[in-house]
């Protein structure tokens, strides 16, 4: 082949693209902004690596490590930094507060002055949520005055919530959440070992959600195929050959191919903005991040049009264009089922001698996965068209708009199936994927012992505060139903240097039914547990021996070289009752209950609590709110989070994240796809509509007719899409070792979001429908 | 109507129509009458004397012989045979296009033409012959629809010729306004 | 001429269109008798498709009034007009009619299925209307199978099916030859007379026109009719 005529013959096809009058221009429209929205979606990925490289190190950058063991002394360049996020709704909100101990203590990335003590300095997203007008509550946990904004550099994404507020006599403590720095920044630690089952996870998720922007790709080339065509067969009438006619096509591919990708640079630049700006699922980041890795991108620049040229070249092997028009070689002979099932089989085949293999033995081969997966995918847009066509020639019976469907099917199967396969394969991928992570779920996600019927939230403060406070405070906040404090104070059996000691716990009978079985429980009763927790030898036995009744014991008893405690004496009541722990006791330590009269009064002092247990109102809808607004009151460093029985792990939690960004992305495009091709279909037969109108056709019959004609192919798409992708789902849990279950609900609903895609496409291209049917589309152009 | 057949009997050579029907075998003087009234007569029968004079000619000229008399003499009684030249001379016919007829004067065109130089209304007129034509042209495709071949084949010529009256009738309507001013002029 | 009018069967009066600019009908009138052939002709632009399509109830004219069988078509819902479209009248377009997917004795079953006959009944009467056009021995085939001439008789056998009382055709033989648009046209103008149906034929060919009984020139949206205008 000459590579002249090649080059003459693409740029002919390129020039008619362009020249073509204004149905020309209406195909090339259509197929740029197709092309471009795969496009912008692909080059959106190509940045990925570098969002999460930026977010990384302006992570870094800000990170201030309190866990740290060496902290160095007070200087001039100096910070003390604590703790202090909170919680609006489901929004986290990263909060720091800074003391700087001189001037040159160094300032945290993005902030360029120490907020003064009671000032702050917020993201630009904080900022718009604490003037907006719901946010009262949050206003009143954060009362600091704004004195101004953290810059990009010090958050990781436009959206996020972030604070800084100053203070001052912040105190050093190993238990505090408070440390002194000189820099910021993460220790240097080794990086940390990738499960290979997650890494599996997240190849699968990048094939699963490229593969349907391929294949859209690939249907946005061929817009307007029909008409191009008829261009095609004038070409043939006036002597082009056989070679020329496809590579005139394959440059006006080309031609669409290259619009769609400077289309689609734009989408993306206009979305980087957009992105920028915005947020998904609680993600954000900044324009910046989103730079394309230029590796990528240029692979994006070169395979899209290489891909549409190929693609065309394909599609015309099936097309023979006569001068007199365009002869369908796919009517004549019928398709053929071997080679079509090559791909799948392959698929497995690259896939099986991982199958067994588990997270422990080693990585996954990354290109046999890819491949695969990839090949198992790729084997639905080809039977998909086998499955169609060997299922609709065996329709027939039915009524008018059935019979007007099922003919037209029959007739350009191809055409069907072409628009189904888009969503077909996102379908099969998100399938086999929701089975990979329902079946990895448990190992992700643990369980944390906590009841979330019993306790909603939990209350911890940064330093012990006496019970009484803590109780008054929270039962009279709205929307807390019991508050259970749970106190404690050290005992021995002397004043000084005791032999035996331990920990007794104070509360009320209620807190104390939180932590045993109590037969009866008035104020001043006492109790001790037949166990204890934590030994290897539940026996209690040393502790009953100690605390018998009548035995005088000392209440915070005080030790050689430290502070002097105060030794405040008590006899152990006589009605001392040994009783069963609970098994889903809420604190385990200590083991002698003790109601609060029972304790003498100067003792008082010496009784501290960590926090409260809250039993909340789930009418009153921002408790939550008022919780932690009580509780930030009482100590800025408080933390208050809700109880949840299981949590998962966070790595696994954010692939699930980004699918389901990625998918949201993908049935959006497929949808877009399905919708024009669904429009050009109809704009090809407005003649012969108006046709159907104008001897009566009920518009019904038409409008059920257009909507058999889509369900058809793609109540069939989906079935072969569950079929793969449950066979892809089972071989991936065999891979990661995990017993196959079915996951009948998530199946469901995956092939319930593709027919409610092609439900809204259908319902979208019905106005349309409905115009063309108007009787004016008889009049002659 | 007179004048299409008035047309078609002017048109038609009989010699060679005769000739020609004698091709297919030889044929009795009244045999030939027959067959001519029935393919091209219609309106118009021939005369026995017309193919007796014909078919003299013919003799004359060597293009027919005489294939056998039967009793009873007469020229009606004898069979004629074509010769050798005489199918020449029909292929000869046949071979010569017929001179395209032009209408160059016509009736219409004057009354047209007279119409608007004394300012009457012309589309009156063209109206009236074009209702006239149709008129014709409806009796013309009612008898071709009851007819057989040969009445349609005669019938579509005459339907050709007035359809072409009728375009020029329409194209001379649209025209009529520049027509008005070339006339005025 | 053939038939002595009982009465109209369909008329129009003062029928004005507009489309953007133009005035498509300018107080065009129209009638036609049961049985009875009209041509509908004038040049191209004139207005005579817009007639047709006001006339079957395919397009609401901007004003006036058009009566069909003693109803007002002007006042009907688009159902109604839908209905009598599906049951009264039978259409003949040029070309893209057939549905190319169905086999031609289905196509002109159509009608008929969209008056709810079952489809095995719908498709033996279609078959006997094949026959009368001489189009039986396509039943199998599809449109884009057959040629122009039998492809228009499987449209005229489609809107015949239904025992119409109005045939509309516009350029019925537009697409054809002289032969075969003959041939159409004498089988479309036999077979609406043996069912009494009245034919409403747009056309700009007048040898076409000379199968009607009456003519009707359109002209700049006003209609005339030749008949009374000698």
């Amino acid at each position: 082949m000459n590579p002249r005529h090649w080059a003459r013959d693409l740029a002919m096809g390129a020039r008619f693209a362009v020249t073509g009058g204004r149905e020309g221009w209406v195909r090339m429209t259509l197929t740029a902004v197709g092309v471009g929205l795969g496009v912008a979606l692909l080059l959106l990925c190509t940045a990925m690596p570098n969002v999460i490289a930026s977010r990384n190190k302006v992570e870094d950058a800000r990170y201030a490590n309190v866990y740290s063991q060496t902290v160095p002394p007070k200087a001039d360049d100096t910070l003390l930094i604590a703790v202090a996020d909170t919680t609006w709704h489901d929004d986290d909100i990263r909060g720091r507060i800074v003391e700087p101990e001189g001037r040159r203590a160094p300032l945290p990335p993005g902030v360029d002055r120490f907020p003064g003590k009671g000032e702050m300095v917020v993201s630009p997203a904080l900022k718009d949520l604490l003037d907006s007008d719901d946010a009262k509550l949050l206003r009143e946990r954060l009362p600091y005055r704004i004195t101004g904004t953290i810059g990009e550099s010090g958050l990781i994404g436009s959206h996020e919530l972030a604070y800084y507020a100053g203070a001052s006599g912040l105190k050093l403590s190993v238990t505090f959440p408070v440390t002194r720095l000189t820099e910021y920044g993460k220790p240097d630690a080794p990086p940390e070992e990738t499960d290979p089952v997650l890494l599996l996870m997240v190849m699968v998720v990048i094939v699963v959600l490229l593969t349907p922007v391929a294949v859209f790709i690939a249907a946005a080339v061929r817009f307007g195929g029909e008409r191009r065509d008829r261009r095609l067969a004038a070409l043939r009438l006036v002597g082009s050959d056989r070679g020329m006619t496809r590579r005139i096509a394959a440059g006006e591919a080309l031609a669409g191919a290259l619009l769609g990708l400077a289309v689609g640079t734009g989408f993306f630049l206009l979305g980087r903005q957009k992105l920028g700006t915005g947020e998904l699922l609680g993600v954000s980041v900044w324009p910046s991040y989103l730079d394309p890795a230029p590796a990528l991108a240029a692979l994006v620049a070169v395979a899209v049009p290489v891909a549409a040229v190929l693609v065309t070249l394909l599609a015309m092997r099936g097309v023979v264009v006569e001068p007199l028009g365009v002869v369908r070689a796919a009517r004549q002979r019928r398709r053929r089922l071997w080679w079509r099932l090559l791909p799948p089989l392959a698929g497995l085949g690259m896939l099986y001698p991982m199958l067994g293999q588990g997270h422990e033995n080693g990585d996954f081969n990354q290109y046999l996965v890819i491949g695969g997966v990839l090949m198992l995918l790729i084997g639905i847009t080809a039977l998909l068209p086998w499955a169609v066509e060997a299922v609709v020639v065996r329709l027939g019976k039915g009524p008018l708009s059935w019979q007007l469907a099922v003919r037209r099917l029959q007739l350009s199967s191809g055409t069907a199936a072409r628009m189904v396969n888009g969503i077909a394969v996102a379908v099969a991928g998100a399938i086999a994927l929701q089975m990979l992570f329902t079946g990895t779920q448990n190992r992700y996600t643990e369980s944390t012992g906590m009841d979330p019927d019993r306790v909603q939230m939990q209350v911890e403060f940064s330093s012990p505060k006496p019970p009484s406070g803590i109780e008054r405070a929270f039962t009279g906040t709205k929307g807390v139903r019991a508050a259970a404090v749970l106190a404690r104070a050290e005992y021995g059996d002397s004043r000084r240097d005791p032999k035996s000691n331990s920990d007794l716990t104070v509360g009320s009978c209620a807190a104390l039914r939180e932590l045993a079985a109590l037969p009866s429980c008035k104020d001043g009763d006492v109790f001790i547990k037949r166990t204890r927790s934590g030994y290897s030898d539940p026996s209690n036995a040393a502790e009953i021996a100690l605390a018998k009744p009548g035995r005088q014991l000392y209440i915070d008893p005080s030790y050689d070289g430290e502070d002097r405690g105060l030794e405040v004496p008590w006899t152990v009541p006589a009605n001392l009752r040994q009783v069963n722990a609970r098994k889903d006791s809420l604190q385990e330590y200590a083991s002698l209950l003790v109601t609060p009269a029972a304790l003498p009064a100067k003792a008082a002092p010496a009784v501290f609590s960590d926090g409260v247990y809250l039993r909340l109102d789930p009418s009153v809808p921002d408790s939550r709110e008022y919780v932690r607004n009580v509780a930030a009151r009482m100590d800025p460093l408080a933390q208050a989070f809700g109880w949840s029985a299981t949590q998962e792990n966070a790595k696994y939690t954010s692939i699930r994240t980004g699918l389901f960004v990625g998918s949201a992305f993908v049935l959006a495009l497929i949808g877009a796809s399905l919708l024009v091709s669904q429009l050009e279909q109809l704009r090809e037969r407005r003649k012969l509509l108006s046709a159907l109108v104008a001897f009566g056709t009920r518009r019904r019959t038409l409008s059920l007719s257009v909507l058999w004609q889509t369900a058809l192919p793609v109540g069939l798409g989906l079935v072969l899409a569950t079929g793969v992708g449950v066979v892809l789902g089972t071989v991936l849990l065999k891979m990661t070792r995990i017993p196959v279950a079915m996951d009948w609900a998530s199946v469901l609903t995956m092939t319930g979001v593709g027919a409610a895609v092609v439900g809204v496409v259908t319902l979208l291209s019905l106005p349309p429908l409905l115009r063309m049917m108007r009787p004016s589309g008889l009049r002659t152009e | 109507m007179p004048r299409i057949h008035g047309m078609y009997s002017v048109l038609m050579s009989i010699g060679h129509t005769l000739l020609g029907l004698l091709e297919s075998g030889p044929r009795h003087g009244y045999d030939l009458k027959r067959a001519f009234d029935e393919t091209f007569g219609h309106d118009r029968p021939l005369h026995y004397g017309q193919v007796y004079s014909t078919m003299s000619r013919l003799l004359k000229n060597g293009l027919v012989e005489v294939d056998g008399i039967e009793a009873g003499g007469g020229p009606e009684r004898k069979r004629y045979a074509i010769t050798d030249a005489g199918i020449t001379d029909v292929e000869q016919w046949l071979a010569t296009p017929q001179k395209p007829e032009e209408y160059l004067q016509s009736a219409l065109y004057t009354k047209v033409v007279l119409a608007l130089l004394t300012h009457r209304d012309a589309a009156d007129i063209l109206d009236t012959q074009r209702s006239e034509h149709l008129r014709s042209m409806r009796i013309l495709t009612d008898r071709k629809r009851k007819g057989d071949l040969a009445d349609q084949l005669i019938c579509d010529h005459a339907l050709f010729h007035l359809e072409a009256d009728l375009r020029w009738l329409e194209l001379t309507a649209a025209r009529l306004d520049k027509l008005r001013e070339a006339v005025a002029r | 001429m053939t038939t002595s009018p009982p009465g109209r069967l369909l008329t129009a009066q003062d029928l004005r269109k507009t489309y953007a600019h133009t005035h498509a009908l300018d107080g065009a009138e129209f009638s036609i008798h049961p049985g009875e052939v009209v041509a509908v002709m004038g040049p191209s632009g004139s207005g005579k498709s817009t007639l047709l399509h006001c006339l079957a109830g395919i397009l609401p004219p901007d004003s006036g009034s058009i009566t069909y069988n003693g109803r007002e078509m002007t006042t009907m819902s688009d159902a109604q007009r839908s209905a009598l479209r599906r049951s009264e009248f039978g259409f003949v377009f040029q070309f893209g009619q057939l549905v190319p997917e169905l086999t031609c004795v289905e196509n002109v079953a159509l009608p008929l299925r969209l008056n709810g006959t079952s489809r095995k009944e719908a498709e033996r009467a279609a078959l006997g209307w094949m026959e009368r056009l001489e189009v039986d021995d396509l039943k199998g085939k599809r449109p884009g199978e057959v040629s122009g001439g039998q492809g228009q008789r499987v449209a005229v056998a489609r809107a015949l099916v239904t025992g119409p009382r109005v045939l509309f055709a516009d350029e019925p033989t537009g697409a054809l030859d002289s032969y075969n648009g003959e041939r159409v046209m004498e089988l479309l103008t036999d077979a609406a007379r043996s069912t009494n149906a009245a034919v409403v034929l747009v056309t700009h060919e007048t040898r076409v026109a000379a199968y009607s009984d009456r003519e009707i020139v359109v002209r700049d949206g006003r209609s005339q009719d030749m008949e009374r205008a000698i």
